[in-house]
């Protein structure tokens, strides 16, 4: 399988602070990819430098082996919509309602007409279970509606690539793993590629066949491949630590500090 | 066998027997969806099949369109047969209900002119009545804070201070200094016919002492502090901020309206008695150029204009209008939603209310100077 999104020699700044640096890793077709992480580590940065947001300090992200930040604004622009986005929180426009919500993108890139947008909105809220929420407020919905509801706006325009981030956060066990065979289950349908930033254990196992993991402290990627993998035979003990619930084993300094 | 990309094969369907079969490119965005007209299913007796071998390219355009097969063939009480269909719209459909209630129709809003003016009183009296309750924490949190127990932080009382006093000197001396200014070119007009050139002092003073001075300092907190307020108090609403403090148990009259409210009445006064002096100058500035009175002239007549107790009505006067201002827009700010839209009309609303808040009390200041012949 070909790869659609490389990841190359990037490195992630703010100012002089150094999140991340000389990432590099491949994004398959069809796959679900995984960057994981503990708290703090620049996950959430990484996918940021990936959707457009920031502009990584040095290296490349190649979408479709066309270098995106080298690309004008306009071609970025277009670019971008090929991808969908589910903000951490939702992210919904607190102005619009949810159906609002999902027809915006639909109004603003495609010239359907209402009915066309009414039964597409109606369809991707369906899909992900909330096609009696059209008409309803982002404040009126509970948390994993919200998710739900930012997961069908970023279907809105049937986009090749989902980026989630932290889909199951904040969201109970049940909840989690329903979302989990949603995502499961969009990806075979749809065959969109979908790139997800967690650190939720359960929900990584269930869903990711790829990944890479991030380390906070030497500021770069320590690992990758599948979590299943990286548990199993991950070679580095911080990840298989991470991925076990472990606490890192107590290094031999404090040891020696014992009397 | 998929076209190649690029050839555009509309999509088309019918309905053969039992048979439903599908063909051509079904991208929505290209346009390629289609309705399913409800009486589609009225030849079809036990079970519809599905058939989409001639389909080439297809996203949710045919998907949205199976799902209304899907669900006529269900109301219909008609089997639907997915087996002729490739895995990933299989599972894409199964995700998606047979039946979808229709969404609860908006409540009809008839005209009920009853119903609307009962609900209007009862809103009002529960807002009086929360006003109250806001107006008496806040004064029992300002006697603990003069009893030297406050709990509010002395920061923010100073950095709320810092922002409604110097924060606001340069829009207060422009606006002032423009209206003293006005007042003294529509006077000079007048009272020259009357040679009367020397009296645009007494005019300018006595007009911003008694009225514009405090009027348009306060309108120009409304606007500025006011609504920054208001802003401030929605968005920690929404933040939950609100929520947190409630928890831990400080109380929000003291902790976030009781310095808002103390630093525009710390300040308002001083900011008249500025105002009153940028004001006069405008009226001096532009008296010199336009009339023959000379600058000492000019500054006695001031002072033989005014009273002190006429700065004393402004000075009680602006206190009642940073009152106002503060507690309007804190109360406003409390109520405002959660949402950033909330936030807005919170902002909006607080400086009208602001605004026209301080020229209704200007007005029962007028009848009161009437009567008491201040």
């Amino acid at each position: 399988m070909t790869a659609l999104l490389s990841v190359r020699e990037v490195t992630l700044a703010f100012g002089p602070n150094t999140i991340q640096h000389d990432l590099s890793f491949d994004v398959r077709r069809g796959s679900i990819f995984a960057i994981m992480g503990g708290s703090g580590c620049g996950k959430s940065t990484m996918l940021k430098a990936m959707i457009g947001l920031l502009r990584p300090a040095t290296g490349s992200i190649l979408v479709d082996t066309e270098d995106y930040w080298a690309a004008p604004e306009a071609r970025r622009t277009a670019i971008g919509r090929r991808f969908g986005v589910l903000f951490q929180s939702g992210a919904l426009w607190s102005a619009l309602t949810v159906g609002e919500n999902v027809a915006l993108p639909l109004r603003m890139f495609t010239g359907l007409n209402d009915t066309d947008i009414r039964r597409l909105v109606r369809l991707k809220l369906g899909l992900v279970g909330m096609e009696n929420a059209v008409d309803r407020l982002p404040a009126e919905l509970s948390g994993g509606m919200r998710k739900r509801a930012g997961l069908a706006r970023a279907l809105a325009l049937d986009p090749d690539v989902l980026f989630l981030d932290e889909p199951s956060a904040g969201l109970d066990p049940i909840t989690s793993s329903r979302l989990d065979d949603l995502i499961l289950n969009l990806r075979d349908g749809l065959g969109a590629t979908i790139v997800m930033v967690s650190h939720e254990l359960p929900s990584l196992f269930a869903i990711a066949d790829d990944g890479v993991f991030l380390d906070a402290e030497t500021k770069t990627a320590i690992a990758q491949g599948s979590p299943s993998h990286l548990r199993d035979h991950g070679g580095d003990p911080r990840v298989t630590a991470f991925m076990r619930r472990e606490r890192p084993a107590p290094r031999t300094p404090a040891q020696q500090d014992r009397p | 066998m998929k076209p190649p990309p690029g050839t555009e094969f509309p999509p088309t369907w019918h309905i053969d027997g039992d048979a439903l079969t599908l063909r051509g490119d079904w991208l929505a965005q290209a346009g390629g969806t289609a309705a399913f007209p409800d009486d589609a299913l009225a030849g079809v007796t036990r079970s519809l099949s599905l058939d989409m071998a001639g389909v080439g390219r297809w996203d949710s355009g045919l998907v949205a369109f199976l799902w209304d097969a899907k669900r006529s063939a269900a109301a219909a009480g008609i089997g639907f047969d997915t087996a002729g269909l490739p895995g990933s719209v299989r599972k894409l459909l199964g995700l998606l209900p047979d039946r979808t209630e229709p969404s609860p129709a908006a409540a009809s809003r008839g005209f009920h002119p009853l119903t609307r003016f009962g609900g209007w009183i009862i809103g009002m009296l529960a807002e009086t009545g929360i006003l109250a309750v806001l107006l008496v924490a806040v004064s029992s949190g300002g006697v603990r804070a003069a009893a030297g127990r406050a709990r509010m932080r002395g920061v923010d009382l100073l950095a709320d201070v810092r922002d409604a006093g110097p924060g606001a000197l340069i829009i207060v001396s422009v606006v002032n200094f423009l209206v003293g200014a006005i007042l003294a070119f529509v006077g000079a007009v007048q009272l020259r016919k009357f040679a009367a050139d020397m009296y645009v002092a007494d005019l300018v003073a006595i007009a911003l002492v008694r009225e514009m001075a405090a009027v348009m300092t306060a309108i120009v907190m409304a606007g500025r502090t006011g609504g920054a307020y208001a802003a401030r108090i929605a968005t920690m609403q929404g933040n939950e901020e609100i929520d947190a403090l409630t928890v831990v148990g400080i109380p929000v009259a003291d902790y976030i309206v009781l310095p808002a409210i103390l630093s525009l009445v710390f300040t308002m006064p001083l900011l008249y008695l500025y105002g009153c002096m940028v004001g006069m100058l405008g009226g001096f500035v532009v008296s010199i150029a336009m009339l023959s009175v000379t600058g000492a002239g000019y500054l006695h007549e001031t002072l033989g204009a005014v009273p002190l107790n006429q700065f004393a009505f402004g000075f009680v006067k602006s206190i009642a209008f940073a009152m106002l201002i503060g507690v309007s827009s804190c109360r406003i700010g409390l109520k405002a939603g959660r949402s950033s839209a909330d936030v807005g009309s919170a902002a909006t609303s607080a400086v009208v209310t602001g605004i026209v808040g301080v020229i209704a009390v200007d007005a029962i200041f007028a009848v009161i100077a009437q009567v008491l012949n201040l």
